[in-house]
């Protein structure tokens, strides 16, 4: 076990990261055998960063995001480094982790409705993330309960505190669940594909409400999402995840004009575009891969246009590619262009 | 910052309730009210003793006198019902009320926590389950000595086991949802999230169950009652009075019907309730 935070990725950026993952594993023993789902991610956090972590369904975001506030359950197991302000958070006791969980780290979760307690008021649900990470007094709760509701956007907020989650539209739900979890003034908000489950035009307002908190509240972001729109509209960073894996890390705008992993091209490829040009999908052929029985080489490559003898060979590392990026693709100085450039 | 100039009661009038009452509820809700007012007010209401013998009224049948009849030793049967009422709403709160607070705890207990405490309780849980409900009820007063209190305490070591089972099984599915995980991520202990998240959302089914199970303890005091295990003679007790008036069921029908008739209502009372409950709290989405 280390005692220090361990030394940053490459990278341009001088200051030091809020948040080191390294070498995080998730496990899920299960009757069919070990299903790695987190396998070896590292990745760093700077202060006031939107990191996006992008991927398709099954391939470890989600599953990445809860277990760096170890809230995998069994039959699930997490293990590897999450440093957290000079501390190591997977090895923290379960005390210290209360407080930083929902007090320095926040989490907010896909669908709204399920992540909200059916049977008690938002209000009350506010002021008990309060009441546990703040000592604000009694009496002034109602008061910080409502200004924060009235801070993510719901009007006459005051009126609203004793009316119950499913008395909320879809996008309100939403913004109740991020100002619960921002109650405490938390310096990293873990967001689990906030806007998946709301229609186009609320998903443009809770991104821009996250922004704008962000801001406000000097927070660093963590935005899981499969939405390539999503990640060009909010992220500073991305990391690309394949087959529980970081496959390539890069800005927003690196990765979106040259990508430089075969599965972010791959990506890139298969958005549709808006607009006048009706292009055919350039779909990714074939399906995600059996996290119980990874092949040895590349888990992409068995999709991939570029594979040869050496992708299934052996597994290529994620590895520093020239200023501030890294990609896991042996082929990566091969890539082609994108066919369209959404950022 | 205020987000808005309009007074919040004009756009929303704070009139509407949560739980907004169903005519079932009511219908349930009034029928044991009633029964209770008339076992507290039993002294008041009965016309006679409901245990002093008569031998100038043996077995009359229903009259002005006596509007449900009198049993062979010339006691008054609705005074009997009346003051049975007493018994028997006693019989109901006290046979579910420990299996109810003790088998809910202890199901989302074994539940939540699982592992070795879910296995303990499967394991009781099957010992229990493995012998006839009445069966053993009966071993433990026989064990214990007959009488009310004897028949609580055997009630309450056996009946707390389908409140458990009922409460483990739905905590096992909402300790997987998404606001139990975003508790633990706001950093809640497992007790609060247990008690003051997941409980209340997992005890519907519980509740809804005592009100039947409420019934059924009627129903067992009776059956232990005529076994001579429960309320003893002379207590006017529905059940023991069933049990008394069957070898006059052909001459004197309304020794027996009386009683039973009061069972039935308070039976269907409560069933009422456990509907209406049930309507009220199915969670809305």
């Amino acid at each position: 076990m280390n005692v220090h935070p361990p030394a940053k990725l490459p990278t341009a950026r001088t200051d030091e990261p809020i948040l080191s993952v390294r070498d995080l594993h998730t496990e899920f023993h299960t009757k069919r055998g070990r299903l790695i789902a987190v396998d070896g991610i590292e990745f760093d956090l700077f202060p006031g960063e939107v990191l996006g972590l992008v991927g398709e369904s099954g391939s470890g975001k989600s599953v990445t995001l809860r277990s760096l506030i170890r809230l995998i359950q069994p039959p699930g197991v997490t293990r590897g480094e999450v440093w957290w302000q000079g501390r190591d958070l997977m090895v923290m006791s379960a005390d210290d982790l209360r407080e930083v969980r929902g007090g320095e780290i926040s989490i907010i979760f896909q669908e709204p409705i399920s992540a909200l307690n059916p049977v008690l008021p938002v209000g009350e649900q506010i002021k008990e993330t309060l009441r546990q990470h703040t000592d604000l007094p009694g009496r002034d709760l109602d008061a910080a309960a409502a200004e924060l509701l009235d801070m993510v956007g719901i009007p006459s907020a005051r009126a609203r505190l004793n009316d119950f989650p499913h008395q909320f539209s879809g996008g309100m739900r939403q913004r109740v669940m991020i100002a619960i979890s921002l109650a405490s003034n938390p310096q990293l908000l873990l967001a689990d594909e906030p806007t998946t489950a709301l229609d186009v035009t609320i998903q443009d307002q809770i991104l821009k409400l996250i922004l704008r908190l962000k801001d406000q509240l000097g927070m660093s972001v963590i935005l899981v999402t499969h939405d390539l729109g999503v990640v060009a509209q909010t992220c500073d960073r991305v990391a690309v995840m394949y087959a529980g894996r970081v496959v390539e890390v890069a800005s927003v705008v690196d990765l979106f004009h040259r990508p430089r992993h075969a599965y972010t091209l791959g990506l890139l490829n298969s958005v549709p575009t808006g607009g006048g040009n009706r292009n055919p999908l350039l779909p990714i052929p074939g399906a995600p891969p059996d996290l119980a029985g990874l092949p040895p080489g590349c888990p992409f490559a068995p999709r991939c246009a570029y594979a040869d003898e050496k992708c299934l060979a052996q597994r290529p590392e994620l590895a520093p590619i020239g200023q501030d990026r890294l990609s896991a693709c042996i082929h990566y100085d091969k890539l082609e262009q994108p066919r369209v450039v959404i950022a | 910052m205020t987000a808005t100039a309009v007074p919040a009661t004009l756009i929303r009038p704070r009139t509407r309730l949560r739980y907004r009452p169903n005519s079932t509820l009511i219908t349930g809700v009034s029928l044991i009210t009633g029964l209770i007012l008339v076992a507290i007010f039993a002294p008041q209401i009965a016309p006679y003793s409901p245990t002093d013998f008569d031998y100038n009224a043996v077995l009359h049948p229903p009259s002005a006198q006596h509007w449900f009849g009198t049993d062979n030793f010339g006691r008054d049967i609705l005074s009997r019902v009346i003051w049975g009422a007493r018994i028997d709403l006693q019989i109901a709160l006290f046979t579910t009320l420990v299996p109810f607070f003790a088998g809910s705890i202890i199901g989302a207990g074994a539940g939540y926590y699982g592992k070795w405490l879910d296995s303990l309780f499967g394991l009781i849980v099957n010992v229990v389950v493995v012998i006839p409900f009445l069966v053993l009820v009966i071993a433990i007063v026989a064990f214990l000595g007959p009488g009310l209190r004897n028949m609580y305490i055997a009630v309450s070591l056996v009946g707390w086991v389908s409140y458990a089972r009922l409460v483990r099984g739905e905590m096992l599915v909402q300790k997987q949802s998404d606001y139990s995980l975003a508790a633990r991520g706001m950093g809640y202990t497992s007790a609060r999230v247990v008690g003051r998240h997941l409980l209340p959302n997992v005890i519907a089914p519980a509740i809804i169950f005592w009100m039947t199970d409420m019934s059924l303890g009627i129903l067992l005091g009776a059956s232990l009652g005529y076994l001579g295990l429960g309320a003893q003679p002379p207590t006017p007790e529905w059940g023991v009075m069933v049990a008394d008036g069957k070898n006059f069921m052909t001459t004197a029908p309304w020794i027996s019907s009386f009683p039973a008739l009061a069972l039935a209502v308070v039976g269907i009372g409560f069933s009422l309730i456990g509907d209406g409950l049930a309507e009220l709290l199915r969670p809305r989405q």
